[in-house]
């Protein structure tokens, strides 16, 4: 029997990658939290969920954080060798099938799936879910992490083929506000990295200045502000 | 014909074997007993030249302070320091390994170490012991490529922040950085908001107390600050000594000596020998 130790640090959040006509993102909502004696503690409210692996690959981490980290890490020191080698880029299929082979040796230590993305000139932009067990599975749209659920059907329904690359980001950061809105455990900022031919570019949400949904309360510096707004009575008898 | 088929020895990394035994034993009702726990309150912040670590010096076992004036800044190398929190041997233990680790590398290189690679090494070890080296670290320092500032759980994850909190006091610790810092803090404002900090976890939480310590690191020099702050002194010590109201007096002066009162008789037989 293996001992889960109940504080393990692990994000509770979203990662997703949508691949459109020609670039692929790799956006995440990006919170590390973990439970204390008091509930949830947010241990980290801007971290950087979407890691590097290669210069035309990036990975979206999910799950232990520790676990995910040390996969990454291996995954790569393991391209970095794979391209000199090579002499040339590592395609994202190798990255994939890299992190697949660590999180499929392991499954019984790790608790972490993840997202691989990248472009790379035999087959363009391209992504690849490794989820929990450690299959790979090649998706035109994967998400992941524990706000992916409120998701499924948002993406059934707006996903569509062939996407700019804005459409397909102003997609991506839609669907992490409506997952940060909905999903307890996922919060904080957006981060989004675009990968096409050209190269890379990364953008940066901050919370605040997400877009609101339903019902949902603008952003206060204090709650003291809410209660002293003037609102409707709230025991008018 | 070679046995080694069997016989392979472990490559290294914790040895689960005897889990499934301790789980027993306390399902049986065996009561472990407890380790020295840091409960602590540490924190770290990057300024305008450099790192600021701070911690408070209270180490308990269970409800007792078992003391009241520790050190919970560890050396790492010249130009890095760590915070420890968690259980008080582990920290100790896994600082003092990687510090070792460092010198070697530093030897061997002729170059200055760098914070990443104590990072890696602290998360390794970490990682490999799955959470039962109960360590949870701010990793602090300046090396050729600027002022970095890290965080470790116990588990092997690693945070990069500009500034930071851990143990039981981080919360209240984390409440004053969140409301107060900001970033291009001058050495003076730094080492304020850090004991502030601190001080914040030495009043608010139980499992942690007593002095303040600070380290300020920037490139090509240090300043270990030990209990740069003592906001809870000795109430019952006077540098005067004290004077006792007289409960003992002298009630007579004359002296008896013993040989008056005994009688001594000559018994026959010899006297015993040795």
């Amino acid at each position: 029997m293996r001992r889960t130790p109940w504080e393990r640090l692990s994000s509770a959040s979203l990662t997703m990658e949508v691949s459109s006509s020609e670039p692929t993102l790799v956006p995440a909502p990006v919170r590390f939290l973990f439970s204390t004696l008091l509930g949830m503690y947010v241990a980290n409210r801007a971290s950087d969920k979407i890691t590097q692996l290669t210069d035309n690959v990036y990975v979206c981490r999910s799950g232990s954080a520790a676990d995910s980290q040390v996969v990454s890490d291996y995954v790569r020191y393991f391209l970095h060798q794979h391209t000199i080698q090579l002499g040339q880029p590592a395609t994202v299929k190798v990255s994939a099938n890299l992190i697949r082979m660590l999180a499929y040796n392991n499954k019984n230590m790790l608790q972490t799936g993840l997202i691989v993305g990248g472009w790379d000139k035999y087959e363009g932009g391209k992504i690849y879910g490794i989820p929990l067990g450690g299959t790979v599975v090649e998706q035109p749209f994967a998400i992941g992490g524990s706000g992916s659920s409120y998701l499924y059907g948002f993406f059934d329904q707006a996903w569509k083929e062939n996407m700019t690359k804005e459409e397909a980001e102003q997609l991506v950061v839609k669907a992490v506000s409506l997952a940060i809105a909905r999903d307890g455990a996922s919060g904080g900022v957006v981060r989004t990295v675009i990968i096409n031919s050209e190269g890379v570019t990364r953008n940066f949400y901050p919370g605040d200045k997400l877009q609101l949904w339903h019902e949902e309360l603008e952003p206060q510096n204090s709650l003291l502000d809410i209660l002293n707004a003037a609102g409707p009575e709230p025991m008018a008898m | 014909m070679s046995q080694s088929a069997v016989d392979v020895p472990p490559k290294g990394g914790f040895s689960f074997d005897m889990c499934k035994r301790n789980d027993m034993l306390i399902q049986k009702g065996l009561k472990a007993p407890s380790f020295l726990k840091t409960g602590t309150t540490i924190v770290g912040l990057i300024f305008q030249d450099g790192v600021i670590l701070g911690a408070d010096t209270r180490a308990t076992e269970g409800p007792i302070v078992a003391d009241k004036n520790c050190e919970k800044i560890h050396y790492m190398a010249p130009n890095i320091y760590c915070c420890g929190a968690g259980t008080a041997a582990d920290t100790e233990a896994v600082t003092d390994m990687v510090s070792s680790q460092l010198r070697l590398h530093r030897y061997q290189t002729g170059r200055d170490s760098r914070v990443i690679t104590a990072l890696t090494l602290l998360k390794k070890h970490l990682f490999s012991y799955q959470g039962h080296v109960s360590a949870a670290l701010v990793l602090g320092g300046v090396d050729i490529t600027g002022p970095h500032l890290h965080t470790i759980y116990p588990h092997g994850s690693t945070d990069t922040l500009p500034f930071a909190t851990m143990g039981s006091g981080s919360l209240a610790a984390m409440s004053v950085f969140e409301a107060k810092y900001k970033e291009g803090l001058t050495r003076d404002e730094g080492i304020k908001l850090v004991a502030e900090a601190i001080c914040s976890g030495i009043f608010n939480d139980l499992g942690s107390g007593s002095n303040v310590d600070i380290c300020v690191i920037t490139k090509g020099n240090k300043e270990y600050l030990r209990n740069y702050m003592e906001p809870n002194p000795r109430t019952y010590v006077s540098s005067k000594g004290y004077s006792f109201t007289k409960k003992t007096e002298v009630l007579l002066t004359k002296i008896t000596p013993l040989m008056e009162r005994v009688e001594i008789t000559e018994v026959g037989g010899e006297a015993m020998e040795e």
